[in-house]
């Protein structure tokens, strides 16, 4: 139940402006890949082309190759909303949906589908969902309630749980952990340790101590300056990037000595 | 510690304030100026009120200025003036219901509910009024008349207004059609009602021949003013749902269309239930349209294809411009007024229900 992406000569663009240029990577199946850079140099405009999320902004275009297991996502007969029931995500803001309980979050992918779904079959999912979340303890006297009404780092593992309802073979993390405190925080790098035993997990962090922690590649992406485009600077093993960089401007910006 | 330490001394924070009842004396000072400069012109009770005013706001303004310093003088004087503004706003409408309850009570029987004006002749009303009885006659046709026309109305403009709006929001890009949506959306907001009226009769005088006039011609009047309001707080209602919404619902690979019927327009579910009832709550009251597309009837239509209608705000016209005895008017102004009891219950309701809409389709947050 997880692929690995290889990205091609990838090109990102707003309309006309180039945001992210030429970037190459390998994703591995079953492990943990990192995205760090400073604000504005394009990961999570990277992260999002992914799972075509991106061209749910009006403008956002790619040019360049995707491949999920050697498909190309961006294949003129693709149809996104398959790519992204494969490939789902988790936000930087805690994102449940305001009308539904903690039971029918978790259900979302799957309701909101319309597949039937069988009561027994069900509670099974919210519950397989929810301790792979790492938050069954917590909800499970009051799945009926708004998932609203958790706590902020309680909302991000629901959001996990309801995007490993949908049993996808890749979870992308926009900065997961950037709205929550560090107990939430440690809880959800707890659960990326857990998730890469049966996902392919990619997550953009400011964090640096947070990448080294929980990711098995770092890719470094850097921005030249405003208003030129994102690139992919130095992609290798965690421990390579943070310890033995091979370029500059990667030394400089994981040891703070950036700019 | 000694004892002479724990008795308190007036706070050094409290100086140079004025007393709470202070602003209670400038009151009653105020009432007694305003009473006695109102004599001096022959007393009425408005013209004190009006000088009452005028030396409270002075006094209160000068007081504050003179102990607690020329900002507190300010703050109490712009204090005053949004207060002022409040009552004034707030008098015509209490003036309205108060006239109209204190007019229409006594026209509020069950035979004015539950009969219509078919057979009713201004012989009938000579009569009631020479021997003192309870005035005949009703209006329950133009309450099942305002009932099916409003009904139709909202039946025809929820959905065009509805989807409209949801293309504006969720598919146009800001291309020419949605400009060209949102100009005309706009000039239909600041079309005069009786045009609106003018341009279904003429649409359907087309079609059906001319002088065709059922109350499904002034439903569709009536939708021609209700579809730009329905529209409008319709978009804004779903422009304000959260785009991560959205993007939650794309990333779980959900479907644009079930997105947006499932996440988006449940979450935004109570604001358009308020806004299309208010939206009934405005035409429910037009009677310009009705006039020139359901013509006026005296009985009771329930076929809103075929036949003349009445509805409430065209039945209290009728009963003022022509009243049905010409001779002794007041059981034809009673009725006018008990009508426009209907009309205000009516519409007051379903203000009601637009609260309780929202209140009951809105996102739970408890814990």
């Amino acid at each position: 139940m997880s692929k690995r992406i290889d990205v091609k000569d990838l090109n990102v663009y707003y309309g006309k402006f180039l945001a992210v240029e030429d970037v190459n990577v390998t994703i591995e199946a079953r492990s943990v890949t990192a995205f760090i850079g400073p604000s504005g140099c394009g990961k999570s405009t990277f992260l999002r082309t992914l799972n075509r999320m991106h061209e749910v902004i009006p403008g956002g275009r790619v040019e360049g190759e995707v491949l999920l297991d050697g498909d190309d996502l961006y294949d003129d007969a693709v149809d996104p909303v398959h790519v992204r029931s494969q490939i789902g995500m988790v936000f930087q803001r805690p994102n449940p949906f305001p009308t539904m309980s903690i039971r029918d979050n978790v259900l979302a992918g799957v309701k909101l589908n319309s597949k039937r779904i069988s009561k027994s079959d069900a509670d099974a999912l919210v519950e397989k969902s929810l301790r792979g979340a790492n938050l069954w303890n917590e909800v499970k006297d009051r799945l009926a309630r708004p998932g609203s009404g958790l706590s902020g780092g309680q909302q991000q593992r629901l959001c996990i749980a309801r995007a490993i309802a949908v049993s996808p073979e890749v979870i992308l993390m926009d900065e997961p952990c950037s709205a929550l405190d560090p107990i939430s925080t440690l809880a959800i790098e707890d659960l990326i340790n857990e998730l890469k035993n049966d996902y392919t997990v990619a997550i953009v962090t400011h964090n640096m101590q947070q990448a080294a922690r929980v990711s098995d590649k770092t890719a470094f992406f850097n921005i030249a300056a405003t208003g030129k485009p994102g690139k992919l600077i130095e992609f290798g093993d965690t421990s390579d990037i943070f310890n033995r960089p091979k370029e500059k401007s990667t030394e400089d910006y994981v040891s703070g000595r950036f700019g | 510690m000694s004892n002479a330490t724990m008795t308190r001394r007036p706070s050094q924070f409290t100086k140079n304030k004025l007393p709470k009842w202070s602003i209670w004396a400038v009151l009653v000072g105020a009432l007694i100026l305003g009473a006695a400069v109102s004599s001096l012109f022959g007393f009425s009770p408005v013209s004190m009120a009006v000088f009452a005013a005028i030396f409270f706001v002075v006094g209160g303004t000068a007081t504050a200025g003179a102990v607690e310093g020329s900002r507190k003088a300010k703050d109490r004087f712009a204090t005053y003036l949004v207060y002022g503004a409040f009552i004034i706003a707030v008098l015509p409408l209490l003036s309205v219901i108060w006239t109209v309850l204190e007019r229409g009570m006594p026209g509020m029987t069950s035979d004015f509910l539950f009969r219509s004006m078919n057979g009713l002749t201004g012989a009938i009303d000579n009569q009631t009024v020479a021997e003192g009885t309870p005035v005949l006659g009703g209006a329950y046709h133009a309450i099942l008349g305002t009932l099916q026309i409003t009904l139709w109305a909202t039946i025809i403009s929820v959905p065009v207004g509805l989807l409209a709006a949801i293309y504006l929001v969720e598919y146009s890009t800001g291309g020419p059609l949605s400009r060209a949506i949102t100009f005309f959306v706009d000039v239909m907001t600041g079309i005069p009602s009786i045009v609106a009226g003018l341009f279904a009769a003429a649409l359907f005088g087309l079609i059906f021949g001319p002088g065709t006039r059922t109350g499904f011609v002034a439903a569709a009047a009536l939708s021609v003013l209700m579809i730009p309001v329905v529209v409008r707080s319709t978009e804004e209602m779903l422009k304000i749902v959260p785009n991560e919404l959205r993007e939650a619902a794309f990333a779980l690979g959900v479907r644009k269309w079930r997105t947006i019927t499932k996440v988006v327009i449940p979450t935004a579910i109570s604001g358009i239930a308020s806004g299309v009832t208010l939206a009934i709550a405005r035409v429910i009251g037009e009677t310009a349209p009705i006039l020139v597309t359901a013509g006026f009837a005296r009985g009771i239509n329930l076929d809103v294809f075929s036949g003349w209608m009445s509805t409430l705000p065209t039945y209290i016209y009728y009963q003022i411009i022509t009243p049905t005895s010409p001779t002794s008017t007041d059981p034809s102004t009673q009725r006018a007024w008990a009508a426009a009891l209907i009309l205000i219950i009516l519409v007051m309701l379903l203000n009601l229900a637009a609260r309780l809409i929202a209140r009951m389709f809105a996102p739970k947050t408890s814990r």
